[in-house]
């Protein structure tokens, strides 16, 4: 017989003291599991998201709003700029890409976004079926859309104005489904793409139709608009004038994606550590509670463990019995407490229809969850640490007498 | 086998205990006699050695018990020393023989399930190794507690008031199941008692001073003059 099967018996010798325990531990261990993917998918989320992308130019406004809407899709756009000042941005020497995003339609509460191809090849995501557009009107979908909307290539929708699910349709401008995307984990695949003329042409005859007192006739060319641009730089020692040349100079806003989500972070950061110091909390009172079942463990089986050394067994092997007893209590605890957290985590996506927004989910495994078993095994062998020491100097003869 | 000469042991704050000196061959039977409190408890402490003397010699199969580290003792208590409790301490989550492979465990040494067998069957309880000791009679509970005692084979066994909460018929059977046990083993055994039962059968087994048969009495007045 082992120590780690003897620890083994002798942990089931009490099963509903075990059982608690490995719950109570578990579940402070869940809570962080639970904290540490929510961290590393919205991080990976974003990373992800960001596709090196150097600087956004958009209206002026707020700069995580520009972030927040052209390139993670979750908020409105601050308004609309010209699309000759954003395509002049191409003369700058500093400036190796520029891509235009025009927001404003949705087809059921996704996104339809014009831009040019350069958009998917930026993500680097081909194609499940079907083609990229090769003319205005026709649309690549993300692979949620087409999934969730049950749209396959060849078939036509008709957009709705707005960014959410809003009943003034476009009609009589139809889209038609030329491709699909392949799923990337990115935003690509809660989007619908068209080229960046499709939006023009869809509100151009959407103004004529309604003859607007101020929109009477189509808008010429030199005064389209769209709502953003994604540049890409030549160098990255641009990062160090470029936004401050644009937001000084020009009438358009520069934002930097990195930096924004960097706050964006930070600030979501002040909400996690008040759940981290409860997971604390939960984990130091399930530390507590091992120390006195194995306390107690220690005190019942004292004549015990003094057979153990009357049989010739030295006390520091008696200890690391009582240590390995904690460590398989440990050792439940992290798979409990790891198979949990994965758990909230999918119902915390379903429950907040997550995967539309930031695509977290579960079943990830970030190499941080080491930090799981890590803290288990810590926190159970330090609670077992008084006890084993109690073992460890125990007058055995006194004891075998006892009766 | 046990050779002491001119042993004391002290306990802390106090005067020290005197024991008389024994010499008894191996294969023979000691009968360590006295009433409560007169030290029995301390001389198989000493002789198991989980205690060091404070003065004299103590001699156990032929290893000077005082020559040895802490360490060493326990390896040494493993391997010579078979121990019989008084509440003979199975312990209730798990089974017989695993409670008979605890002394595998406890010595180091790779565990033996056909040894454990053998001894189990030896002992007539063979049939009884896969049950948990709640399950047990106090006879076979006794006989399991021996067999784990002889499972390495000891050159000593040491049984602490082996007939204390028997009445007489169980006695008269453990003292003999005993006694055969470690005769046939070639144990030295050494049985610390303040029961009359246990002189008398020895008595009448092999005669007033029977051939391998040695007592030593330990009289009240020494943990009297110890604790004086």
């Amino acid at each position: 017989m082992t120590t780690f099967g003897l620890a083994w018996r002798y942990v089931w010798s009490r099963p509903l003291s075990a059982v608690l325990n490995v719950l109570l531990l578990g579940l402070g261990l869940a809570s962080i599991t639970f904290l540490l993917l929510v961290a590393s998918q919205l991080e990976r989320a974003f990373q992800r998201d960001l596709a090196g992308i150097d600087v956004v130019v958009g209206a002026k406004g707020s700069p995580m709003q520009l972030i927040l809407s052209g390139v993670l899709h979750l908020d409105v756009a601050p308004g609309n700029v010209s699309f000759a000042a954003v395509t002049a941005l191409k003369n700058n020497p500093l400036v190796a890409e520029v891509i235009p995003i025009s927001l404003g339609d949705n087809f059921q509460g996704y996104r339809i976004v014009g831009t040019s191809l350069a958009y998917p090849q930026l993500y680097g995501v081909s194609l499940s079926e079907g083609r990229l557009w090769y003319a205005p009107m026709q649309v690549v979908l993300g692979a949620t859309v087409a999934r969730n909307l049950g749209l396959r290539t060849g078939q036509s929708f008709t957009g709705a104005h707005g960014l959410g699910g809003s009943a003034d349709m476009h009609t009589e401008s139809p889209y038609t489904v030329i491709g699909v995307l392949e799923p990337s984990g990115s935003v690509l695949d809660r989007l619908i793409l068209t080229d960046i003329a499709s939006i023009w042409h869809v509100h151009e005859e959407h103004d004529e139709d309604h003859g607007g007192a101020d929109h009477t006739m189509a808008q010429p060319h030199q005064d389209r608009e769209v709502t953003m641009a994604l540049v890409r730089y030549t160098t990255p020692l641009a990062a160090m004038s470029f936004p401050r040349w644009i937001n000084t100079t020009t009438a358009l806003q520069a934002a930097a994606p990195a930096l924004e989500v960097t706050r964006l972070l930070h600030m979501l950061g002040l909400g996690t550590d008040v759940l981290r110091a409860f997971a604390a909390m939960l984990l130091l009172t399930a530390g507590l509670s091992v120390f006195i079942a194995l306390w107690n463990a220690v005190r019942e089986r004292r004549a015990d463990l003094a057979l153990l050394r009357m049989l010739g067994a030295p006390p520091a092997k008696i200890a690391a019995l009582l240590l390995t007893e904690a460590l398989w209590l440990g050792l439940l605890a992290s798979v409990l407490g790891l198979l949990l957290g994965q758990l909230f985590m999918l119902a915390l996506a379903y429950l907040l229809g997550l995967e539309n927004s930031l695509m977290l989910g579960g079943a990830a495994w970030p190499l941080e969850l080491l930090l799981v078993p890590a803290l288990a095994l810590g926190v159970s062998l330090l609670a077992a640490l008084l006890p084993a020491l109690g073992a460890y100097r125990s007058d055995v003869l006194a004891l075998l007498q006892a009766r | 086998m046990i050779k002491t000469s001119a042993l004391q042991f002290a306990y802390p704050g106090a005067a020290p205990l005197h024991f008389p000196d024994v010499d008894v061959p191996q294969g023979a039977t000691l009968l360590l006699r006295g009433p409560s409190g007169s030290g029995k408890s301390t001389w198989l402490a000493l002789a198991a050695a989980l205690v060091p003397l404070r003065a004299g010699f103590l001699q156990v199969a032929g290893q000077d018990l005082a020559a040895l580290s802490r360490v060493q003792a326990d390896a040494w208590r493993a391997r010579n020393l078979g121990f019989l409790p008084q509440t003979l301490h199975l312990s209730a989550a798990l089974t017989v023989a695993q409670n008979l492979g605890l002394a595998f465990w406890a010595a180091d040494v790779a565990h033996d399930g056909a040894r454990i067998d053998a001894v189990l069957a030896a002992l007539g309880v063979g049939e009884l190794a896969n049950l948990l000791p709640a399950q047990l009679s106090g006879g076979q509970a006794q006989r399991v507690a021996l067999a784990r005692a002889v499972l390495m084979q000891p050159q000593l066994v040491l049984a602490d008031e082996p007939t204390a909460s028997l009445d007489d018929d169980a006695a008269h059977e453990a003292l003999q199941l005993l006694h055969g046990t470690a005769q046939r083993y070639g144990a030295t055994l050494v049985i610390a008692t303040h029961d009359a039962r246990v002189a008398h059968f020895f008595d009448g087994a092999f005669g007033a001073v029977a051939d391998g048969v040695h007592t030593l009495h330990l009289p009240r007045w020494q943990r009297a003059q110890a604790t004086a």
